[in-house]
């Protein structure tokens, strides 16, 4: 008798993912990545359209508000400019966020009727979220291109800060995912939660101008200095202090090792619990 | 093909739901104040779906699961298909599983019969370069290919079963799981599918495990067939046999009692007080198409004796059609003289209705005057069977009436 394939047994309490076999469902991975990017974009014309819109309006609004009205220092050759391209560093961790944290519960019946590793889900939802920052980054390099703010070398540094804000987001969404099957408050929960992150970190405003007593603890969001990072890469503003960059590489490193944690313990109640 | 290689053996398998954690402990608030006030689990019930179940396939064998709702069929092969995991217990897979617990699972009604064909493979395990390989066989099995690129949400019902059998039917795991999917479709291309799993079983090696409440479709396929009670594995043994007592099990319907029915219309010189339908060909409950059955309706008066009296069953459709009458009137004329108490009995040899739910409506008139009448009085779930006595099961969703009848050909 040879071997058997599988043997299934009571779940035992387990922190770490099996990512051998999540390696094995790569396929459905990129499946499930390339629907919702199809998905998205196949009434072409709108799908371009709104991911370009929503910069363009935060960026409109935000340099009013925050430049105008306020009279706030950006550092950047034009305040919308900075403001555009802090928005759409920003999406990229918004919707890292938001679509691996609304993935499980999103697709329950695949969970209920099909076996899979459940970490595929979030991992898939990021697909779209890159999809997404691509067209939000085309749009922003026209925007340079026509605005001819100065050429610096540092944006070869620019797939660092990107994979940061990725890494925070994807992190961050798989615990919240992981939490939502048990607790369905979380996904009332994360709406505004994210809508505070927005105002706590430097998207529509300069790191420079907030007060040095508060600044200290303004640098502990690991968002600060990935979004500063990438201004800094794609605009030449302040770059962030190199205490900062540390807090965000560990928080984005963290952020994956705790979603995947987290996730891996609840991952053998989803079915059950949904 | 020998039967002693081990495709699946189950030790001891008990799966327990606590009913009312769901309620309990779902929101953040809930499970803080627990912690604190340091309470113990609240009050929840387990229930056991599962209890110490052992079972052991062979390649090449199909088996049959048989048992009412709730037994434990589903979550069986949901603990094999490893969606959920067992509280106890152990489950042996000697090779790679396929689980089709769901027809066109995935699908997605904007994308193309092409985009669902590899998003619903992939889904149910395959990898991508595989789908590919065996891409003309599905279609052609599917008989879309001039649908390919038509979102699936232009497709009829049939052409999206269709769709969704052709990829499942070109799994190719050492080990098939399948969950009452045969419900739907038509009969053509059910019988392809049936055909296909059958095949599958005997010529390559697989197992397969087939959950139907067809229990044509479970003879047909399975040479043995497991029963499950309540949680547990109550017979392991030939199809035949094992569908025999199940069938017997099942309780005679219980009187649908009408007495206590006030939406009733008539003067009242008699009453029903209850419907009873039996299966005389299988002496139990269950009613199924080709058996002869009968309906007893039993009545009750003020009178010692009744005369003249009329009696008919309507038999309602799915949206609410009349189908058929069944009348005494028509049948042998009136009742000249019964007793004020007693039962009318209704026997329909050889039921010529299809697989399905029908309702019945009582009425009843006594010297021309309308005596009792209630509509839609019970509800008559009839199982598929074989009407035409040659083995083969009608489907269902083609109609409502089986008609005897004879094929020639000829020029």
């Amino acid at each position: 008798m040879s071997a058997p394939l599988h043997v299934i047994r009571p779940a035992e309490r387990r922190w770490i993912p099996d990512f051998a076999e999540l390696w094995a469902f790569r396929d459905l991975m990129i499946a499930l990545g390339r629907r919702d990017v199809t998905l998205r974009y196949r009434q072409t014309v709108l799908g371009v359209i709104w991911v370009v819109l929503q910069p363009m309006i935060a960026g409109g609004i935000f340099s009013v508000i925050f430049g105008r009205v306020a009279k706030l220092e950006s550092g950047a050759q034009s305040y919308f400019l900075f403001a555009y391209a802090g928005f759409v560093a920003w999406s990229g961790f918004a919707n890292a966020l938001t679509r691996a944290a609304a993935s499980v519960l999103g697709q329950g019946n695949l969970v209920t009727k099909v076996f899979f590793p459940r970490l595929v889900l979030p991992i898939s939802a990021l697909f779209s979220t890159m999809v997404d920052f691509l067209v939000g980054l085309a749009s922003l390099s026209v925007l340079l291109v026509v605005m001819k703010p100065p050429f610096h070398l540092q944006m070869l540094t620019l797939p660092f800060w990107v994979a940061l804000l990725f890494a925070l987001g994807l992190g961050v969404g798989t615990v919240a995912a992981a939490l939502s099957v048990r607790f369905r408050d979380v996904q009332h929960a994360l709406p505004v939660i994210v809508q505070l992150l927005l105002y706590a970190s430097p998207v529509a405003y300069a790191t420079a101008v907030v007060p040095e007593a508060i600044r200290g603890w303004f640098l502990l969001n690991p968002l600060t200095g990935a979004l500063d990072g990438f201004r800094w890469a794609v605009l030449g503003t302040v770059a962030p202090s190199a205490a900062s960059i540390a807090i965000t590489v560990a928080g984005a490193i963290l952020a994956l090792i705790f979603g995947a944690s987290i996730f891996a313990r609840f991952e053998r109640q989803i079915a059950d619990v949904i | 093909m020998s039967s002693s290689v081990p495709a699946i053996s189950i030790r001891g398998l008990s799966k327990s739901y606590r009913i009312g954690l769901e309620n309990a402990a779902t929101t953040f608030r809930e499970a803080l104040i627990r912690k604190a006030t340091l309470a113990r689990e609240p009050d929840t019930t387990v229930l056991w779906a599962l209890r110490d179940v052992s079972l052991d396939v062979a390649r090449g064998e199909t088996v049959g699961i048989i048992g009412r709702n709730g037994a434990g069929k589903s979550t069986l092969l949901k603990l094999i298909s490893r969606i959920t995991w067992p509280t106890e217990g152990e489950i042996r897979l000697y090779g790679r599983i396929g689980s089709l617990l769901e027809v066109g699972t995935g699908f997605h009604p904007e994308l193309t019969g092409r985009e669902n064909i590899y998003l619903n493979g992939t889904i149910l395990g395959m990898r991508r370069h595989e789908i590919a390989r065996r891409f003309d066989e599905i279609v052609a099995f599917a008989e879309l290919d001039r649908f390919l690129d038509t979102p699936v949400k232009r497709y009829s019902s049939g052409m999206y079963v269709r769709l969704a059998f052709a990829v499942a039917a070109h799994l190719d795991p050492e080990i098939l799981v399948v969950d009452e999917v045969l419900a739907v479709g038509d009969a053509a291309f059910q019988r392809k599918c049936l055909g296909k799993m059958g095949e599958v079983a005997r010529e390559q090696g697989r197992a397969v495990l087939f959950v139907s409440h067809n229990m044509l479709a479970i003879t047909s396929l399975c040479r043995r067939a497991v029963l499950i009670e309540g949680g547990r594995v109550t017979e392991d043994a030939a199809a035949g046999s094992v569908v025999q007592s199940y069938l017997n099990s099942l309780e005679p319907i219980a009187a649908v009692s009408l007495a206590d029915r006030s939406d009733r219309r008539g003067s009242g010189a008699l009453r029903f007080e209850s419907i009873t339908v039996r299966n005389v060909t299988l002496g139990g409950g269950l009613v199924r198409s080709g058996d002869d059955i009968e309906i007893d309706l039993a009545y009750r008066s003020a009178q010692p004796t009744l005369r003249n009296v009329h009696v008919d069953m309507v038999i309602h459709g799915p949206f609410d059609e009349q189908l058929a009458q069944l009348s005494n009137t028509a049948q042998r004329g009136v009742f000249d003289r019964v007793d004020g108490t007693g039962v009318f009995r209704c026997r329909v040899p050889r039921l010529p209705l299809e697989g399905g739910a029908y309702r019945i409506t009582c009425y009843s008139e006594v010297d021309s005057d309308v005596a009792d009448w209630v509509i839609h009085a019970a509800t008559l779930n009839v199982e598929p069977g074989d009407y035409f006595g040659t083995g083969r099961s009608n489907f269902e969703g083609q109609g409502h009436f089986l008609v005897a009848h004879e094929w020639t050909a000829g020029r």
